[in-house]
């Protein structure tokens, strides 16, 4: 599965985020190619859920450069990007303490992701004319299909706030893929999850990085999950990246074993 | 269990008692009299006061345990469970025919009742579509929105002095009052765009109150006060008519008027647009993370609920033919939103019974008009406690999936 000869999808450089004096992120380089599925993992606290915020507009970076490098090919600086202009341009993510609409229904979650690819204004609802309705139809098969590949076709519609808590982790994975990315950022998709929904997470993850041609970096805690998923591992502690490399690199890593994986190798 | 939770409530309903007893009783026990300087102590209006209190406090924690206890039983079916007013209006077999009957006494209602409960009615309908505009911003959207009213006197001062001024007729400002509402809605949109929950509450606020100063002060301008009077009735093809066929016309174009106003408000909320507003409403991190534009969102809501009330104004000064600043105070919002509140948020059914509900029971209920307040008070009160969406909830769209499309 490595494709290192492949072109890079994100390219962050030299990234830093300070909090007034607190400097959450420092320095970070990292790169996300083509295909390809990258794991951030580090302790609680390391800035990896900072790093997410960073690159989707969130938060605007103190220094440093972000690139995107959508389907088109065309390089974009995206730091300081609007987070809606960054989903547009094909980067989406899924939050570590889940964000769904609570009083929509599964199937009107997902719909919400094809917003940013579908017209319909204020005069084309009001007229509700033919072109509307078929666009209206479109979203709404869509989102089933999409439903439907993470496996919660069944509960269509359902309250999302009503939903297990590992379905609505598989729901924003599903919202997010709704909005067309060539990059899912996943935050933590594991969280919570016993070890049969990791398993069957893992395995959605692959399929749908091969169908949908995404590339995925994903925060996990899950070390079997992220050894047996990702192409490439980042280390970060206190902001920084203190490693990178395959999962067999990393884990031999005595900087890395040392900092994560020797206190908490079962976590 | 049962008796536990029964014992436990009589114990705090007999403390509430004679916490409440205790403190009025300098109101309700000491009467002094001072021209014949004596005291009198009436003792049995403490009686009253135990015994009032206890049975109300009773009730109270009754209703709240039955509120409890749905609520867990909501949690464990995992459903959402409607009300029975929402299910048997929300059923179309209930709603289809009563649809058909409202619509017949609309249609026939000034040539069957009296042009006084004509005018009455014509004012119930304008808080209709008044309650449906700010059911868009407050409803769908959840922008809480306390200057409402400043939109429908921006609409009712329009047609005030351009028809002063210009001599313009009703249909030709209409138009122009829309324009100038959704204007206006932008225009407070802006500064607001960052603002949150109690802040955006307060801004709006003041919004409302400075649209009302400069009415009241700015003499030259709006003539205070004193308002504008004789504005023209609408305009029927250059046809003179009588005042009580005015009422009549102007009935039937405010019918027009909320059925318009329903039918855009309905198309709104089940299209791309009024999702994205739900999605705002529930989680703003998340709807622009997942690509839709906040601001283009939030001023669109603020400009649609706008319109409708910038329209509304002008409909407003053609039927009492006279306006002034008193007419569009801060306790105009709060009845709007009121309406609002109590039909249920983003439930356009609500929010038409709403309206009724609180503008005709007043008008009938003359003889409390003197606890209105009192009683608008408390009802509120108590349908936030016990019934927190409202009488009618928001019915979601049942979407049709075509599953042959893969
Ligand atoms: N908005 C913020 N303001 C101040 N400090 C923050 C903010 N967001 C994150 N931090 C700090 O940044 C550090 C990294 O947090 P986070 O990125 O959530 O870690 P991780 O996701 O790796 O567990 C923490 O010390 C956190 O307190
Ligand atoms: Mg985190």
């Amino acid at each position: 599965m490595m494709e290192h000869t492949s072109k890079a999808v994100l390219s962050v450089r030299n990234m830093s985020m300070n909090f007034g004096g607190l400097r959450a992120l420092s320095e970070v380089d990292i790169e996300v190619r083509q295909g390809e599925v990258v794991a951030l993992i580090g302790p609680n606290g390391a800035g990896k859920t900072t790093f997410f915020n960073c690159i989707t507009g969130i938060y605007t970076p103190t220094e440093g450069q972000v690139l995107a490098y959508p389907r088109d090919g065309k390089e974009k600086r995206i730091n300081g990007m609007r987070t809606n202009h960054v989903c547009e341009l094909g980067m989406a993510r899924t939050f570590q303490n889940i964000r769904l609409f609570p009083s929509m229904t599964a199937l009107e979650n997902v719909m919400i992701g094809r917003h940013c690819r579908t017209k319909t204004g204020i005069l084309g609802a009001v007229l509700r004319g033919a072109k509307t309705r078929r666009e209206e139809q479109e979203v709404v098969d869509k989102s089933y299909q999409l439903l439907k590949k993470v496996g919660l076709e069944k509960v269509a519609n359902e309250y999302s706030r009503n939903l297990p808590y590992g379905a609505q982790r598989r729901l924003e994975i599903a919202r997010a893929l709704a909005t067309e990315p060539f990059l899912l950022l996943l935050d933590e998709p594991a969280a919570g999850m016993n070890p049969q929904e990791t398993l069957e997470l893992k395995e959605m993850v692959t399929r749908i990085r091969e169908e949908f041609q995404v590339s995925v970096l994903l925060i996990e805690h899950d070390m079997k999950m992220v050894m047996s998923l990702s192409d490439r591992i980042y280390v970060m502690e206190y902001g920084r990246v203190i490693s990178t490399g395959t999962p067999v690199e990393v884990s031999a890593d005595p900087q890395v074993i040392r900092a994560y994986l020797g206190e908490e190798s079962d976590a | 269990m049962a008796t536990n939770t029964l014992a436990a409530n009589l114990k705090k309903s007999a403390i509430a008692a004679l916490w409440l007893a205790f403190l009025t009783l300098p109101v309700m026990v000491i009467r002094v009299d001072t021209v014949e300087k004596t005291i009198t102590w009436r003792w049995m209006h403490l009686l009253y006061m135990l015994v009032g209190s206890f049975v109300l406090a009773i009730a109270w924690h009754f209703m709240m345990d039955r509120r409890d206890r749905g609520a867990a039983a909501r949690e464990t079916e995992g459903g959402v469970q409607d009300s029975a007013l929402s299910r048997t209006l929300n059923n179309p077999r209930v709603l289809r025919p009563l649809m058909a009957l409202g619509f017949l006494v609309a249609a026939t209602f000034p040539w069957v009742f009296s042009m006084y409960q004509t005018n009455i009615l014509v004012s119930a309908l304008i808080y209709v579509v008044l309650g449906l505009g700010l059911n868009i911003t407050v409803g769908l959207a959840g922008l809480l929105d306390l200057g409402y009213v400043a939109f429908y006197a921006v609409g009712a001062y329009a047609y005030a002095l351009l028809n002063y001024h210009f001599h313009l007729g009703f249909w030709t400002v209409l138009p122009m009052a829309a324009i100038l509402g959704s204007f206006f809605g932008i225009l407070l949109g802006f500064p607001v765009l960052r603002l949150r929950g109690d802040y955006l509450a307060i801004v709006t606020l003041g919004f409302g109150q400075i649209v009302k100063l400069v009415l009241e002060n700015w003499n030259s301008f709006s003539f205070g006060p004193s308002g504008v009077s004789n504005i023209s009735r609408p305009g029927l093809f250059g046809y003179s008519y009588s005042v009580e066929q005015a009422t009549t016309y102007i009935y039937y174009i405010m019918l027009a008027l909320v059925l318009l106003a329903i039918l855009v408000t309905t198309r709104l909320k089940d299209s791309r647009i009024g999702r994205a507003w739900l999605a705002l409403r529930e989680d703003e991190i998340a709807c622009q993370a997942m690509g839709i534009d906040n601001t283009r969102a939030k001023l669109m809501a603020f400009s649609l609920g706008a319109t409708l009330a910038a329209v509304m104004g002008a409909v407003f000064a053609a039927k009492t033919t006279f306006i002034n600043p008193a007419s569009f105070s801060f306790m105009e919002s709060a009845m709007i939103l009121a309406i609002v509140v109590l039909g249920g948020m983003g439930s356009i059914l609500g929010v038409i019974l709403g309206a009724f509900l609180l503008i005709l029971l007043p008008e009938y209920m003359r003889a409390f008009s003197e606890y209105r307040m009192l009683l608008f008070g408390a009802t509120m009160i108590l349908v936030m406690v016990f019934r927190p969406e409202g009488l009618i909830k928001a019915r979601r769209k049942v979407y049709k999936i075509n599953t042959e499309t893969a």
